[in-house]
């Protein structure tokens, strides 16, 4: 056990990974919980929302650089699974309304708008958060399994695979913004009152989600660091830098790069599930293609091949925006323009490449994988 | 009652003005009836009209014409005029420009007279000398058939000479006829709405030769009922036909807009194995510097105005042309070797793009409006309508892959293009500059894109997320016709917007949409180097 922790990182690297845990996973909600609202230390629930969103996106960020940086698979489509995800949590948090919607009827509100009789067959089961749970890993997992297994088997690969992520997001988002398909159209799922009982709108419930988060987010960071570090990732950057050379070598790369993108594909899910009762809402436009693609420019930013600096660069550029767009909306997106051509000339290595240095000064560069520009 | 009474005493009247042959009376007979046409009675006015008919068609034609459209006018002495165009008064009887005496007022009709007139009307116009107005007029009456204009083709249709007219009787007959008790009035329809062109008749058809839960029909006699079901039949096949060839021609035009946006992207891939996603940005531009070419004609004079595409032309070009060397000077070569890290570093500059026009011209869409000689379309069929600006569309990318053929293969800078995308490093140790090639290829896409951008703003509004809106389907397009196959582009630009058009009917246009997605994802695993792919050494490159 504790060889295979110090595996994964060493004794100093767990110090950390252990303050930042205790510092999100324990101070902040103390600080939203406990503290009183009039002291100046006190954390108002809309920053517990915003950094509970920055953890589900932290996760998104971690599935893209396992595949992207571990793999070489440049994915253009992977909001789409975070956001089936997200849907099928949104399907139970729609059943447990009840008949409290505003039309005081069994089916969720929009169907009844709509003038549907009953639920369609595919939303039966979602009144309980059980499957609701299970679905959010199953439906993006067997999707994206389907998918990858398709694409890799015909060896697309580079930018004709980057494309097609892209056509399969742009397709799902086209199908989801259509009324017939069952999940509220334009408007998305809405209007949710309680999860498992407890009332969403309470600061208690919303603290209690985010904590879950961020610990989600840090089994997550370890179960990817995990896989990396051991052989299968070992191989897996091998098919990343040469895929000829692996499959030569009597590697059956199809596999490790079908596994590393399924699971994925299941990581988004969870995330979409986790980030849907915090928002309250989920809707097509969560598929566009550009949200994926700035999914990509945090692993980019953070550091492409370094599941820290996935993390951070979620959560900085995700700071960036909710500070820009609410301070200079005009500017953001020049900034995020910027931030895409800067990062790609100047910082292939992104954010941690930046504190290499400063990083071998205290042995932690072993923590990051040997620079690599082949993508 | 008397109404009615009247209005059949009329019609019989008119009828019977059918076969009398017009006499051509003296001018005294015209002057008569057209000073009865400004009576304040409705029976004199009515009178007036019959008896103007009667004497001499040609002017009553005219005149009647007028009244009909309100431009029959009196003056205080009871003298009539036509309002000619430019409010311009002609003396009704002389048909002379003189100036009335007084203020003039439109003579107003009632419904008796006007029941008359238009009969009278009617009649006039199916006998004129001008085959086309005859034909305008049959075609309004077999659009708008009635009892009372069938009795009048009934009697005229056996002199008509002109056969287009006398297919277009028959019609109008055949539409009335159908509801008739007369077995051999129904077949006869049946038989004349085969020869005719119509379309609306589908339903109507349907009806008659379909039985009800019990088998019954409502056509009873079996010989009229097959009769009336290959009727059924030929109106289908027009539909059918008027389908195909709508389908086609909208469907090639959605593939040359495809085309358009679509082919400079592949000579950037081929050449560079870039993958540039602000190339949309460059149709966008195109669109909005036509725009601002529109405007700035304008403020000078709308004369000017309608020329505005020939210069609005060169100068998208230009300002894509210049826009493409620019990134690729500042941006693109850096990343040579690259190719997922020029996706992320292009995609960062339209959002730039974006944010920049959405600066200058604003969030909202704007409205290119068509130069008046390409508003409007081309008839092809009866309800076949073709805009002209798809046509100029479909002509405009012809001469664009015309001129991009041209360069490829009639120029030295083609030569030297061609050269770098088969083998770049082979063509830099014989000599060729591939930087520089690079930079001008990259600007030539652009500008391709540029004069796409041209041709989108003439089908559509022009917003700053236009090109998103087109990044997708011209990868698309890229991906399926083969990367850097100029050839394959075109197959698969108007494959496309064919297979798009051809879905769209059956199930709706979204659907459309997706399934073409999906059909691609599939398609790719088919041919994973698109339709045609390249052979040898350099198809695992």
């Amino acid at each position: 056990m504790a060889s295979t922790l110090l595996h994964l990182h060493r004794p100093k690297a767990w110090i950390g990974f252990a303050v930042v845990l205790l510092l999100f996973g324990v101070l902040v909600p103390m600080l939203n919980q406990v503290v009183p609202a009039e002291s100046a230390l006190y954390l108002p629930d809309h920053y517990i929302l915003i950094l509970g969103k920055f953890a589900c996106f932290a996760m998104v960020a971690l599935a893209v650089d396992l595949v992207w940086g571990f793999a070489g698979i440049l994915s253009l489509g992977h909001c789409v699974f975070f956001a089936l995800g997200g849907y099928a949590m949104g399907m139970y948090l729609m059943r447990s309304i009840g008949k409290s919607g505003v039309y005081v009827s069994d089916l969720p509100d929009f169907m009844v708008f709509l003038d549907w009789k009953e639920l369609p067959w595919y939303w039966h089961g979602f009144e309980n958060l059980w499957f609701a749970v299970l679905m959010c890993m199953v439906v993006p997992g067997v999707l994206g399994g389907l998918f990858g297994y398709l694409a890799f088997r015909s060896r697309i690969k580079g930018v004709y695979l980057s494309i097609i992520t892209q056509a399969l997001t742009f397709a799902a988002m086209l199908l989801f913004f259509r009324n017939e398909t069952g999940f509220g159209g334009n408007n998305g799922l809405t209007d949710f009152k309680n999860l498992y009982g407890y009332p969403l709108r309470e600061s208690s419930t919303k603290v209690f989600l985010y904590t879950l988060s961020v610990v989600v987010l840090a089994v997550f960071y370890l179960l990817t660091r995990y896989l990396t570090q051991s052989k299968f990732g070992v191989v897996l950057r091998a098919v990343r830098d040469d895929e000829a050379k692996a499959r030569f070598s009597g590697y059956d790369t199809l596999s490790y790069k079908w596994f590393a993108w399924t699971l994925s594909t299941v990581l988004c899910g969870i995330a979409g599930a986790l980030y849907v009762p915090q928002v309250g809402i989920i809707n097509p436009s969560e598929m566009e293609p550009a949200n994926s693609i700035e999914a990509v420019i945090w692993v980019a930013i953070g550091g492409r091949g370094t599941l820290v600096g996935a993390v951070i660069g979620a959560f900085v550029v995700n700071g960036a925006k909710s500070f820009f767009t609410a301070a200079a909306p005009d500017l953001w997106l020049f900034f995020l323009g910027a931030l895409f051509v800067v990062v790609t000339l100047a910082l292939p290595d992104g954010l941690i490449g930046l504190r290499r240095v400063g990083w071998r000064r205290f042995g932690l560069d072993r923590l990051l994988p040997k620079r690599s520009h082949a993508s | 009652m008397t109404r009615t009474f009247l209005f059949t005493v009329l019609s019989l009247l008119s009828l019977a003005l059918v076969w009398a042959k017009p006499a051509r009376a003296g001018q005294g007979e015209v002057d008569q009836a057209i000073s009865l046409l400004a009576s304040e009675s409705h029976v004199e006015m009515a009178k007036g009209v019959t008896e103007l008919a009667l004497a001499d068609p040609d002017k009553a034609l005219v005149v009647l014409s007028a009244l009909e459209a309100g431009k029959l006018k009196k003056d205080g002495r009871g003298v009539v005029f036509v309002e000619a165009d430019g409010k311009k008064l002609l003396q009704a009887s002389t048909l002379a420009e003189v100036a009335p005496s007084g203020t003039t007022r439109s003579i107003s009709l009632n419904n008796t007279s006007r029941r008359t007139l238009s009969a009278a009307l009617s009649k006039l116009r199916l006998t004129a000398k001008s085959v086309a107005v005859r034909l305008e007029s049959a075609r309004e009456l077999a659009a708008y058939p009635d009892a009372e204009s069938s009795a009048l083709i009934r009697g005229l249709i056996g002199g008509e000479r002109d056969a287009g007219v006398k297919r277009l009787m028959s019609l109008a007959l055949a539409k009335v006829d159908l509801k008739s008790s007369d077995p051999k009035l129904r077949l006869q329809a049946a038989k004349s709405i085969q020869d005719s062109d119509d379309i609306t008749l589908e339903a109507d058809l349907k009806a008659l030769v379909t039985p009800d839960e019990k088998g019954r029909y409502v056509e009873k006699d079996p010989a009229v009922r097959a009769e009336l079901d290959r009727a059924l039949q030929s109106v289908k096949r027009r539909i059918f036909l008027i389908n195909v060839i709508s389908n086609t021609i909208y469907g090639l035009s959605l593939g040359s807009v495809l085309l358009l946006a679509a082919l400079g992207l592949a000579i950037t891939f081929g050449l560079m194995k870039v993958i540039n996603m602000a190339h949309g940005e460059m149709l966008m531009l195109g669109a909005y510097s036509t725009y601002f070419v529109r405007e700035r004609m304008l403020s000078i004079g709308p004369e000017v105005a309608e020329y505005y595409l020939i210069l609005a032309m060169p100068f998208a070009f230009a300002t894509t042309f210049g826009m493409g060397v620019l990134l690729e000077r500042l941006v693109i070569r850096h990343l040579y070797g690259r190719p997922l890290e020029t996706l992320l570093s292009t995609w960062g500059l339209s959002l730039i793009l974006i944010q920049l026009v959405r600066m200058i011209f604003g969030a909202q869409n704007v409205t290119v409006a068509n130069p008046d000689w390409l508003s409007g379309g081309m008839e092809l069929m009866p309800a076949l309508v073709v805009p002209y600006s798809r046509i100029a569309v479909l002509t405009f990318t012809a001469l664009v892959v015309g001129f991009v053929w041209f360069i490829l293969r009639g120029t030295s800078v083609g030569l030297k293009v061609r050269a770098v995308t088969q083998n770049r490093e082979i063509a830099a140790s014989l000599g060729i500059a591939t930087n520089r090639v690079d930079m001008w290829t990259f600007g030539l896409g652009s500008g391709l894109a540029g004069l796409g951008g041209v041709a989108l703003s003439q089908l559509g509004n022009v917003g700053p997320e236009l090109g998103q809106q087109h990044i997708i389907d011209s990868f698309v397009v890229v991906v399926v016709g083969g990367v850097g196959n100029i050839l394959g582009t075109i197959f698969a630009g108007f494959g496309l917007g064919l297979a798009n058009k051809i879905l769209e009917p059956s199930v709706g246009a979204v659907m459309g949409k997706i399934l073409l997605l999906v059909l691609l994802i599939f398609f790719i695993q088919w041919r994973p180097q698109g339709l045609f792919a390249l052979k040898g050494r350099a198809a695992d490159s």
